[in-house]
């Protein structure tokens, strides 16, 4: 593994993020994932890439609690808290759950969108908002008024988020009639909803057009910096990767072969030889195919 | 401890009720490997074989006269195989009727189960209002005398004719499902059945076959059942919730987890009836139920007909 | 023989049987069943041809199959679009206006006042008997519905053992006002009861859930089914504590007020405890109606719609379930209540298993999901039955032969019900056009890479 990153400029010794700690996943015969060790900074945008089936998925899953790798650890610390994402003895693994994760301070977009279909986009971000908040059954059925309170700040909040994504217009519209660019934006106002300080993108670019692709570009580093919430993505398209994120993570077969700066890793010959391409991912890759005469 | 006295007398009617719950088992987990539904009408099968064998040795049987010799042999056989067929003709107009047109309409799943349990409920009431609403005794077919004894446990010829039918037909199963194309195309069905109609497996005929093989052996599950008990229009009702238990227990998706799940209920239900009174028997099977579902959801065996874990 | 790219090829001719014929056996086959469904006769164990020679050897079965070959043609006119179109040009135009004049909330608004009305006003004009139909069944199955609904409409669980809650909050009943051979030494009065069986059912729906809710929709199914099981097992059985097969020793005594000045002691009289059931009604409605349009209901939707995504958006997805399910439970509890004091005698043949599975068919026959479909399903589908037994049309025991046919052929063709909520619409016809899982069934694994 290489590692040809510099230190942050401001080299105070606290613990990162999140820590992922030789981290392994095995499905049955398969090693989804394979000692992992991954660090990620807060205030920082972080990049994971690799070719398909390298275990980038795999490894939200692990992070988010969807599963529970067999062997490692995953820490997340802020505001001088850690918190041990994955916990148990060796024979007997468990991993925080999703909705606790979520709690803790970790959202997660979906590779494949992810939205509730048949609700509103108002209500897709709405639901996730009110999480936060504490009304229960009796509440909601007495309409006391700390509920009501509670339910009129949420609304807020969910018209703030639209706005921050620039979805104001489409609040009523049916998640399912929304184009696709815009699902996707949808998404991403819906895990931001929950008030996280680390955000998970999978593949927040896939399937959108050039223009879509600037505007998601320039609101993930809104995020960033406007709301001070650090982002892991991970993403197949290059430019995308090479223009916003300060650190890459290279997978491949389930193990880190590299990380640090964007135009290190892109020059790392290992990672050259795992799949890496130029701007224009497919004819990089043909013509590498060609020049090793497969 | 309450197992140790008469262990033996417990086990052979547990092995022999295991036989039947592993047949209709097979049903379930049939259905649910190719098409990930609990058949829930499948116990109306189950039924449908009981009262059809019923009828058909009524027929046969002088009233009074216990045939013996090749007429029982005979009489057997025709029960057995009248109660299969009826069933594969139930569950293939089940299928056809009640779940093709869901799959035709891609309907989620909550839409099967419920068709699934109103052509239950349809089923054994039509059952009922047809043939009344009394249990029915099968004609005796031969004398059932003790064939030989086990550690002071009497076996007796019904006993050994249910075993072994129920033998007989999960070893030919086995061999359908492992050795013809038949059996092939359901497994390819099961484990991924877009990949299966691309390499040119007709889904729709599988999936019609894989019912009525479900039904061929609940139907004679039925019929044997009813030599050993009786007939009577509920009579699917909890040997079909326990046949899946039995299913679950073994391994959903999987026909051997099935088999074995199937034997070791039966044996684990009769053998609890030297602990508790037999009111309380039925409490078994969901105990076992939900205790397989909270800690080892994929049953003993494990691995699915197709589907990976 | 043809030639295919020069080569001579054999064209098989496929022997297809004309599928107009098809559909005629169809209906034909249909028309002699329902001859057969709606005879009269019950069958006995020794005669087994008696229902069938009843009703095949008569001449009402040519008037059946006459009608089934009508019915055959007019289909078979529809589909040719010689009928079809020109009807459904016509109304297109219509059935857009109904739907939008439907979706408004003024509407929806006047016709709940409608009802409303028509609850209080038109039992008192009816006879004794269906009065008491009012009461026994409607009352009480339309109660038991709504409760039904937080569960499996708005939360997508299956449970298939409701009743045994409704058992439970009766027997419960029973035992605090001293009917059952265990008594707690002092005796309460039904509107005491109430609360204590409405937290008994919510423990008892606690105790179940916790560890099955997180099992899948089938499993779940069967266990709840198991559960209701045990209930009957247990009420049958232990007969020092719930008078086994008898039932109750002595009559649960009626309902009573007896505070803040207000006296009141229901009789065998049916309309008090018409409005007394009604009364009940309303404040279950009103206080499901909040609970739907807050975010308990919108996580329910959210858990239903896509389980995963909810639990990544922060829902604690057991914790609602359970919610739902204890609510269902204890509404279940406090019909109970109701039902033991308005009936007075119980045994455990008043809650059998397939009471379970006919509240379900209430639910989805209505609609599920939406609280004025479910009513409406559940009024129906005890009234009219009633209704039909009175005139000697159908016999009692094949009323849940009726019902199954009734849910089969609802799931065949209109499965989102009879008066669907619009989210329950929208959802079938994503889940048909392959987008999302309109309930939350099956597993569904994020991405395997």
């Amino acid at each position: 593994m290489s590692d040809t990153g510099h230190e942050p400029r401001h080299a105070a010794p606290t613990p990162p993020l999140l820590a992922v700690r030789a981290v392994t996943l095995r499905f049955g015969g398969l090693t989804s994932l394979n000692d992992v060790n991954l660090t990620v900074e807060r205030g920082a945008i972080q990049a994971v890439i690799g070719p398909n089936g390298a275990g980038k998925t795999s490894l939200f899953n692990c992070l988010t609690g969807v599963y529970t790798p067999q062997l490692g650890s995953i820490e997340f610390t802020s505001d001088g808290v850690t918190t041990q994402l994955v916990t148990g003895t060796e024979r007997r693994r468990r991993s925080k759950k999703p909705h606790m994760v979520s709690r803790i301070g970790v959202a997660r977009t979906f590779q494949n969108i992810r939205l509730f279909a048949a609700l509103s986009a108002f209500d897709n971000v709405k639901i996730a908002a009110e999480t936060r908040h504490r009304t229960g059954p009796v509440g909601a059925m007495l309409h006391l008024p700390n509920a009501q309170a509670n339910d009129r700040a949420t609304d807020e909040r969910t018209e703030d988020l639209l706005d921050f994504v620039g979805l104001e217009g489409v609040a009523d519209e049916l998640a399912s009639s929304l184009s696709y660019g815009v699902q996707r934006r949808l998404e991403i106002a819906r895990a931001l909803a929950t008030d996280p300080q680390l955000l998970l993108l999978d593949e927040p670019a896939a399937g959108t057009n050039p223009t879509e692709k600037r505007e998601l570009e320039q609101l993930i580093r809104r995020i960033n910096a406007e709301r001070d919430i650090t982002v892991l993505l991970i993403e197949h398209d290059m430019r995308l990767v090479m223009s916003i994120a300060d650190r890459v993570t290279v997978l491949n077969f389930g193990k880190v072969i590299a990380h640090g700066r964007p135009a290190q890793v892109q020059q790392d010959p290992v990672v050259v030889e795992a799949y890496l391409g130029s701007a224009d991912e497919t004819e990089a890759e043909g013509g590498e195919e060609a020049d090793r005469g497969d | 401890m309450c197992l140790s006295q008469h262990f033996w007398q417990f086990l052979i009617p547990g092995i022999t009720l295991g036989c039947l719950y592993a047949l209709i088992a097979i049903g379930y987990t049939l259905v649910y490997g190719v098409l990930q539904l609990i058949n829930f009408a499948h116990s109306e099968v189950f039924m449908t074989g009981g009262f059809a064998g019923l009828f058909l040795v009524q027929a046969l049987v002088t009233t009074g006269v216990t045939p013996h010799g090749t007429e029982s042999v005979l009489y057997v056989v025709l029960g057995i195989c009248c109660g299969a067929i009826f069933g594969g003709i139930v569950a293939f107009l089940l299928e056809r009727v009640a779940y093709r047109p869901l799959r035709r309409r891609n309907a989620p799943r909550l839409i099967y189960l419920i068709t699934a349990i109103g052509a239950s409920l349809f089923l054994f009431n039509l059952a009922g209002k047809l043939f009344g609403r009394d249990k029915v005794n099968v004609p005796e077919l031969y004398t059932n005398g003790v064939v030989f004894t086990v550690f002071g446990a009497q076996v007796r010829v019904q006993q050994i004719i249910i075993v072994c039918t129920a033998l007989g037909m999960m070893l030919m199963l086995d061999a359908v499902v492992n050795r013809t194309k038949l059996g092939a195309g359901i497994r390819a069905v099961a484990q991924d059945s877009q990949t299966a109609s691309l390499m040119g497996v007709n889904i729709n005929r599988v999936i019609s076959q894989t019912f009525v093989i479900g039904g061929l052996l609940g139907g004679a599950a039925g019929f044997l059942f009813g030599t050993y008990l009786n007939v009577h229009y509920q009579m699917g009702f909890l040997p079909g919730i326990k046949a899946f238990a039995a299913a679950v227990l073994g391994g959903i998706g999987n026909i051997r987890g099935a088999m074995i799940g199937g034997l070791l209920l039966g044996i684990v239900e009769s053998l609890s009836q030297s602990c508790m009174s037999s009111q309380w028997i039925d409490v078994v099977a969901f105990v076992v139920l939900i205790l397989v579902l909270m800690f080892r959801p994929t049953g003993i065996l494990g691995q699915r007909l197709g589907r990976a874990a | 023989m043809s030639q295919v790219g020069g080569l001579p090829v054999r064209v098989k001719r496929s022997r297809k049987v004309d599928p107009r014929l098809v559909r005629l056996f169809g209906w034909l086959v249909l028309g002699a069943l329902l001859r057969l469904m709606t005879v009269t006769t019950e069958g006995t164990a020794t005669d087994h041809t008696l229902v069938l020679d009843a009703a095949f050897k008569s001449t009402a079965l040519i008037w059946w199959l006459l009608g089934a070959v009508a019915v055959w043609a007019l289909t078979e006119l529809w589909r040719a679009r010689k009928v079809g179109s020109l009807v459904s040009d016509r109304t297109a135009g219509a059935r857009k206006q109904w739907r939008t004049v439907s979706d408004r909330k003024l509407t929806r608004q006047l016709a709940v006042l409608a009802l409303v009305l028509a609850a209080l006003i038109i039992p008192n004009l009816m006879s004794e008997f269906y009065q008491r139909v009012l009461v026994d069944q409607v009352a009480v199955f339309v109660l038991l519905a709504v409760g039904l609904n937080v569960v499996v409409g708005w939360s997508g669980l299956l449970d298939l053992g409701y009743i045994a809650f409704f058992a439970i909050g009766a027997y419960t009943t029973a035992y605090f006002t001293g009917s059952l051979p265990v008594t707690p030494g002092f005796r309460l009065n039904p509107f005491v009861i109430l609360p204590i069986a409405v937290i008994v059912c919510l423990i008892a729906g606690l105790l179940l859930g916790a560890p099955t809710l997180r099992l899948r929709g089938d499993y779940l199914a069967i266990v709840t089914l198991g559960f209701h099981e045990i209930v009957q097992l247990f009420l049958v059985n232990k007969n020092n504590w719930t008078g086994g097969n008898q039932g109750v020793s002595k009559p649960i005594p009626h309902f009573s007020i007896n505070i803040f000045g207000i006296h009141y002691q229901w009789t065998l009289d049916s309309m008090p405890y018409w409005y007394l059931f009604m009364g009940m009604l309303a404040i279950v409605v009103f206080l499901f109606a909040r609970l739907e349009h807050s975010k308990v209901g919108r996580s329910w939707t959210a858990i239903r719609e896509d389980e995963v995504a909810a639990a990544a958006s922060g829902v604690p997805t057991v914790k609602y379930k359970l919610m739902a399910f204890s609510i269902g439970a204890s509404t279940s509890g406090l019909a109970g209540v109701l039902y033991g004091s308005r009936l007075g005698y119980i045994n455990p043949a008043s809650f059998p298993v397939v009471l379970s599975i006919t509240v379900l068919s209430y639910v989805i026959f209505g609609g599920m999901g939406a609280i004025i479909g479910v009513i409406a399903g559940a009024a129906l589908l005890t009234f009219l039955p009633a209704v039909f037994q009175e005139q000697n049309l159908v016999r009692q025991e094949d009323i849940p032969m009726w019902i199954g046919a009734i849910l089969v052929v609802m799931m065949l063709f209109r499965p989102q019900g009879l008066i669907p909520s619009r989210r329950r619409r929208r959802e079938l016809r994503l889940a048909q056009q392959g987008i999302a899982d309109a309930d939350a069934m099956s597993e569904a694994p994020e991405g395997r890479q």
